[in-house]
Formats: structure tokens, C-alpha cells, sequence
């Protein structure tokens, strides 16, 4: 049964032939994508595709339930087309995003402005939206924010201490990297895939690579496979573990953030055991991996990974016992199932609201395929759900890493990439530790890059942080901030 | 009774912070490879086996004259040292990468095979800085991984406060900016901003290829391909990102320390 259909239905990392992505008028195209969205359908990615003077708009949705991805294109159009947004609320940065990029007004879009201000302005010289009334204040943060952190500028609207309207407006770390995608891959490419979140390097470069397999109609060999899904589960542990410690340092846990500290420095080393640096830069490439995991390297990494999971679990032990932490916690920053589904929240922060919702489990390629972690969920949606939910993930990737390297895969570790195929289509989604990473190259005549759009998880996910801060008090921000821990520059590109 | 516990566990994992600078630096993973070293004599006529593989465009060889490295655009990839048949380009799995001039990090001419390494502040600097150095640190366009890094230098196990280094909130409480990111146009404002609100004197340490160079987004005309056309730069800390040991080995050769260390 296609469930998706009159959509064209296809797999995570697989390629479709752009002839075969059916053709609608624009009207018709957001029709159909709001019924489907209507009867389940989740949007990954809508961009537009230059085509002479017009643009092709492309949508691509997922069917969680069915494991299964749809693509529909309009015809070549320019001007402007009935908005998505006001019914379906997922689609209002990805309808901003194709008029910032070509021009396409969305009638009817409740907050037009651009998603990153290309033209070279400081973000935040756009006007806001303003909450009017005496007793009304604004407060605004950034982009020099007071920690070591990236960019971005927070316009609060508040009445005394609460929060009644967040904007956030982003675009500070904008650094072209889609632009120069265009007419690719070129030498440079991996190593800007690699940099697009820098703190998700495995996860960008393994969507990466399997776009660049599926356009090649090879897979990577299964060691390489194997190796990725560990390497991935290396990047979530580093990084869940340092927004635990992020959050018991913003709640005067001074413990569990001194010890988390520490310890997600030792998960990084662990990576850079693999392959030399602490992010995984170089580890990923299309057709396999650079490095291996020999036995004796593959010993160490098990023995040390046994003292920091012990480590940390412990850290986390004294954290969640600690009933100042957890009322600090409930309650404060809540983002509603309902409203989760509606904005297309993913990742942990989706998961938090009681969401079932994993890239690893719902679409699974590469290694996945033959094994996967349970789905951890909560469903409370405030700053414990989201604690929690890392903190359930950190256990479960330990367990999945130890079951994964006590079987490891053999074979080799590359495989030689043929010419990507012309006039085709390739989608990978990889969960990434913030949540789904998509990839999508669209190649042209000549099999060179002719659209390659990126989406990182944050795309989504930076409207979950303004509708939690609603009704919170401003000074719960860090907090909330915190337990979201989205990324700006996989966001800016 | 958790208050009890916590503080039995605290007790049990004793100091975690490292020996380093007072003992040995700890080990840089086996296959991080360190600073780089060219050894231009080594390269026959007519090969650019090396350039033709790196990334950023940080070799290069102009016909008649000999290759050069620049290490301000190196991202430490290991292309070109696995691809040149001569030995020429090398790993010395040297930390050490911090320079005080931009042209410290050009490696090709007779004698400078390797980088320059930083030397400390003049005189006057190192009284007022050498004991206590702020920085407010600049995101401006990176990936975050530099940022990441300098973080980490912050945690129990280096220790970053021992030295008296201390990141601030405010460009008013600091004695310089650590810039990372290759400053985008949308940061630039921002930046300069910031700059001139640390009170002088004051320094500007660039960190990551991002800052030197533009590093993996060399050549974008969305940023400025680096920090030192919009802030003077004191000290360059090279590295996709540089490890946490290169960071903290450029701030103490800034301040001096090393050299007391050894006596
Ligand atoms: S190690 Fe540096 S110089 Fe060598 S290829 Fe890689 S980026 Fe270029
Ligand atoms: S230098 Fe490398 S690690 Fe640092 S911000 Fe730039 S891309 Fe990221």
C-alpha cells in the first residue's frame, strides 16, 4: 500500500529519477501536502530548485508509521503561491527560507521575513514582532551572548518577569555553505559537510555520504556501516552528556556539571581514538570510512568506554536524586504534544513530549537497518522530559555500542564511488544526536550538484525553544535554552 | 542521605585536573598527527601531487619557485602527507602550533620547514596579563567544534582558572577577544563592537583555520576569511579545530609561562 501516494514513495537514502518525481500545479502541490500532513505526514524538506527564471518547489514528507519518504515537485512557478503555514505551522521557516532564497511569496504566511538576512545585515535589523501595552517590556539578547557560545539575537516581550512572545532571529553564522554546494562535489565538499554543525560532524557527514552512495547506486560496505552507527552513538554520548552537565551547571549542581564536564571530553576522546579528532573530521567519507577500528584499538575503546559509561551514569545518578533538581525542572518550559506535532519538533525535544519519533527506528538505513536502540520517550514536554530523555539515551547508546562492538562487522572499509547519476534525487536522513538530519542532492544533467539543501534538526526545532519560553519566567531562559541546546550554525549554513 | 553519598563519591574520584605544564603533556591521539613540516628541497620539479588534494588550497606551487604551506588555511586533513611520494610533507605529532605572526604559519623557504612558534608578550603586557588574562571570546561564523574545545578547557580536567585565564561575560571585564569563526559578514558589526569595548591595552587571538583563513569555507564571499582584517591579531592558533592541548600550549607561550615552567 503507498500511503503517500499521489506523492512519489521511496526509502530513506535511496534515489528516485526526477522524471519520475510527479509534477502538480503549485496550488495543487500545497493541497496535497496539507492532506497528507492532515492524515499523518510529517514535512522534511520543502525548497525550491532554480529553473530558468522560475522555481521548481519540492516536497518532501515523511510517513513515520510506514517507513516511508514521498516527493512531489510543482511546476516551474515565480511570483507567489497560497501559503502552507497558516494550516500547518511546520511549513512557516521552510516557506520563509524559499522566499529569502527565490523570491516565492507564500499568500497568506502570517510572518514573512527572512530566515537568515543573506544580504549581509546584521540579523536583527528587521522589526520584530511587538507585544503592545503599558506594562510591557522587551528584552533583548545577543548576538554576543555572555558565555562561549555561538550567535543569535533573542527579542523577548515580557510583562514584569514572564515571557509573553520570544523571537529569535538567527543568520549570524550564515557562511554560504549551500551556495557552494552548487555544481558539486567539489574537493572541499566533505570537509564543509563535516563543518556544517561542527558538534554533529558524524551525523552531517553520514547523510553526506549516503546521498552521495545512492546518486553513486552503491552502498557502503557493511563494515563502514557498522562503523558509522558506532562513531554516531559516540557523538550522541559526548554530546548528551555536556548538556546534562549544561543543565546541572544552570540549576547550581555543581556535581554532576564538574563531572559531566569532564566526561564528555572523554567521549570525545574516544572518537578521536577512532580517527585522530575529537569530532570525527575525517572518519565519513561516500564509500565508506578512512579509519578502522583494528581489535586491539577496538579492546581499548570497549575497556575505556566501560569506565566513562560507569562515570557518567553515576553523575546522572547524583543529578536525578537530587529533588532541588528535579523541581527546578518540572513544569518549566513546556511545550504541548499537540503543539509538538504541529511545528514538526524532532530529535529529544520531540521525544520529550511523548513523541515516537527516531530516524534510527522509523527510517533506518545504513546499519540500522539490522539493529536499533529502543526509542526513548517521555511525555511530559517540560525541562525534566528533556533531561530525561537524554539521560535514558546515554544509557541506551552505552548498552547499543557495547552489543555493537562485542560483534564486529568484518570486510572492508571502501568501496569506489561510480559517477553519480544525472537527473536524480537523493534523500538520507540520519538521526543525529539533536534529532533528523536531512540531505538532499539533486543532480543535473551532467550528474553535478544542481540543488543541494541541508537541513539540520535545529531548522525545526528552534520554534519548540519560543513556545516553550511562553508563560516562563525570562529568568528560566538558560535553562530552557539549555535543555534544547539547539545549533546556530547548522541552522545559518 | 544523597548529599552524603555525592560527597563520598567526590571524595573517591579525587583531583582529576592534569599534571601538564608541571608534568608531561598528555599524549595527542596516535592518529592526530600534529603540526606539519614541509621539506620544500624534497619536491622534484613538475610535482604538485600534494596541492592537488588539499581541500583549501593551502599548498601551492608556482612554477620556478618552490611549494609552500601555509598552516593558517590547514585543516589537518593528512591528504597530502599520505599523498607525497617524496616525503616531503610530514606529521612531526607536534601540539604545538601557536604562532604571534601570520607569516609564522608559511612553511616552504630554506630553514623554515616548521612553523614559528609564538613568543611571548613584550615586557609590559606580560606584567599586566601574565597572572590574570580575560578573554571574552567571539563566535563569528564557525562550526562551533573551536568553541566546543575552548569549553573543554574549562573543565575539572584542564583546568583552564589555575593559570588565571578566565573567560567573561563582558567585553568591559576583559583584557582581550578569542575570536573563532571566519567572521561573517552578519558578525562583523558585532565583532568590532565588541573589540572596541575591551578597554586597551588589549590583545586578539584568532583560533581555528575558520579565523586564520576561512578554513573549510575558504573563498565564501559571505565572511571575511578570517579575523584579521576586521581585528589585529596578537596570536594565531591553527587547527580544524586545534585540540584543547594546542589551545592551552599558545595561551601559556602568549603569557610566558612556559618558559618559567621549565625554569
Ligand atoms: S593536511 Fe592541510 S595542507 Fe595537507 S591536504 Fe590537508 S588541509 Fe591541505
Ligand atoms: S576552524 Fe574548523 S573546527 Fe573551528 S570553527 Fe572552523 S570549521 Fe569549525
Amino acid at each position: 500500500m503507498n500511503t503517500l501516494a499521489p506523492f512519489f514513495s521511496f526509502a530513506n537514502a535511496s534515489r528516485v529519477s526526477w522524471a519520475s518525481v510527479p509534477v502538480f500545479s503549485v496550488t495543487k502541490l500545497v493541497r496535497l501536502t496539507g492532506e497528507l500532513i492532515r492524515g499523518g505526514a510529517r514535512l522534511v524538506a520543502w525548497f525550491g530548485v532554480p529553473d530558468h527564471d522560475e522555481t521548481t518547489l519540492v516536497a518532501i514528507l515523511a510517513m513515520d508509521d510506514d517507513s516511508i519518504l514521498g516527493v512531489a515537485r510543482s511546476e516551474p512557478v515565480s511570483g507567489s503561491y497560497p501559503s502552507l503555514t497558516p494550516k500547518y505551522p511546520q511549513a512557516h521557516l521552510f516557506e520563509r527560507e524559499a522566499w529569502e532564497q527565490h523570491g516565492l511569496v507564500p499568500v497568506g504566511h502570517p510572518w514573512l521575513k527572512p530566515v537568515r538576512h543573506t544580504n549581509g545585515d546584521a540579523p536583527a535589523n528587521a522589526p520584530f514582532f511587538r507585544v503592545e501595552g503599558g506594562e510591557v517590556h522587551e528584552v533583548a539578547v545577543g548576538p554576543v551572548h555572555a558565555g562561549v557560545i555561538e550567535p543569535g539575537h533573542f527579542r523577548f516581550q515580557c510583562a514584569g518577569e514572564e515571557v509573553m512572545h520570544l523571537e529569535i532571529a538567527l543568520g549570524y553564522q550564515h557562511r554560504g555553505v549551500e551556495d557552494a554546494l552548487a555544481g558539486g562535489p567539489h574537493r572541499g565538499t566533505v570537509f564543509q559537510m563535516e563543518a556544517v554543525a561542527g558538534d554533529s560532524t558524524i551525523a552531517h557527514a553520514t547523510a553526506h555520504a549516503m546521498v552521495m552512495e545512492a546518486l553513486a547506486g552503491v552502498e557502503a560496505p557493511l563494515r563502514a556501516q557498522w562503523l558509522r552507527a558506532v562513531a554516531l552513538e559516540l557523538e550522541r554520548l559526548a554530546n548528551h552528556t555536556g548538556d546534562m552537565g549544561a543543565l546541572a551547571m544552570d540549576v547550581a549542581f555543581l556535581p554532576t556539571s564538574s563531572a559531566c564536564g569532564k566526561i564528555r571530553g572523554d567521549f570525545l576522546n574516544l572518537t578521536a581514538l577512532l580517527c585522530g579528532n575529537r569530532f570525527g573530521r575525517g572518519l565519513v567519507r561516500p564509500g565508506g570510512c578512512m579509519h578502522d577500528l583494528e581489535p586491539e584499538r577496538l579492546a581499548t575503546l570497549v575497556e575505556r568506554l566501560k569506565t566513562h559509561m560507569a562515570d557518567v551514569e553515576q553523575a546522572m545518578a547524583w543529578f536525578w536524586d537530587a529533588a532541588s533538581v528535579r523541581v527546578r525542572f518540572r513544569n518549566v518550559g513546556v511545550v504541548h504534544p499537540p503543539q509538538a506535532v504541529n511545528i514538526g519538533l524532532v530529535g529529544p525535544a520531540a521525544r520529550a513530549c511523548g513523541l515516537v519519533r527516531d530516524v534510527r527506528f522509523d527510517h533506518p538505513a545504513g546499519w540500522h537497518r539490522f539493529s536499533q536502540a529502543p526509542v526513548a520517550v517521555w511525555p511530559s514536554g517540560d525541562i525534566f522530559a528533556r533531561a530525561r530523555v537524554r539521560s535514558l539515551e546515554v544509557q541506551r547508546s552505552g548498552r547499543y555500542l557495547f552489543e555493537q562492538l562485542a560483534e564486529p562487522v568484518d570486510g572492508e572499509l571502501r568501496t569506489a564511488l561510480g559517477a553519480p547519476q544525472p537527473e536524480a534525487l537523493a534523500v538520507a536522513l540520519v538521526e543525529g544526536w539533536r534529532g533528523e538530519v536531512c540531505h538532499v542532492a539533486l543532480t543535473g544533467h551532467d550528474g553535478r550538484f544542481r540543488r543541494y539543501k541541508i537541513k539540520d534538526p535545529s531548522f525545526h526545532n528552534w520554534s519548540g525553544l519560543a513556545l516553550a519560553l511562553r508563560g516562563t519566567a525570562v529568568s528560566d531562559f538558560p535553562i530552557c535554552n539549555k535543555s534544547f541546546n539547539l545549533s546556530y550554525c547548522g541552522f545559518d549554513l | 542521605m544523597y548529599i552524603f553519598d555525592t560527597l563520598m563519591n567526590r571524595m573517591r574520584r579525587g583531583c582529576q585536573t592534569m599534571a601538564y605544564p608541571h608534568g608531561p603533556a598528555p599524549a595527542l591521539p596516535d592518529r592526530h598527527g600534529g603540526a606539519l613540516r614541509l621539506d620544500a628541497s624534497a619536491c622534484p620539479a613538475g610535482c604538485d601531487a600534494c596541492a592537488e588534494v588539499c581541500p583549501t588550497g593551502a599548498i601551492s606551487r608556482q612554477p620556478g619557485s618552490s611549494t609552500t604551506l601555509d598552516l593558517g588555511r590547514c585543516l589537518f586533513c593528512g591528504a597530502c602527507t599520505k599523498t607525497c611520494p617524496h616525503g616531503a610533507v610530514t606529521r612531526t605529532s607536534d601540539h604545538r602550533l601557536a604562532v604571534r605572526r601570520r607569516d609564522d604559519l608559511l612553511l616552504g623557504k630554506p630553514g623554515e620547514e616548521e612553523l614559528r612558534l609564538a613568543e611571548a608578550l613584550d615586557k609590559k603586557m606580560k606584567s599586566l596579563l601574565g597572572r590574570s588574562l580575560r578573554l571574552r571570546q567571539v563566535s563569528a561564523g564557525g562550526c562551533c567544534a573551536c568553541e566546543a574545545d575552548i569549553n573543554v578547557l574549562g573543565t575539572i580536567g584542564w583546568d583552564l582558572g589555575r593559570f588565571g585565564i578566565q573567560y567573561v561575560a563582558s567585553p568591559r571585564h576583559a583584557d582581550g577577544v578569542l575570536i573563532t569563526g571566519p567572521v561573517t559578514k552578519g558578525m562583523e558589526l558585532a565583532l568590532r563592537k565588541t573589540w572596541e569595548a575591551v578597554p586597551e591595552p588589549r590583545i586578539a587571538i584568532a583560533l581555528g583555520a575558520c579565523a586564520i583563513s576561512g578554513g573549510p569555507f575558504i573563498g565564501h564571499p559571505q565572511h571575511n576569511g578570517g579575523a584579521d582584517p576586521v581585528v589585529p591579531i596578537d596570536l594565531y592558533i591553527p587547527g580544524c579545530p586545534p585540540h584543547p592541548l594546542t589551545i592551552l600550549d599558545g595561551f601559556l607561550r602568549l603569557l610566558g609561562r612556559l618558559e618559567e615552567q621549565k625554569g
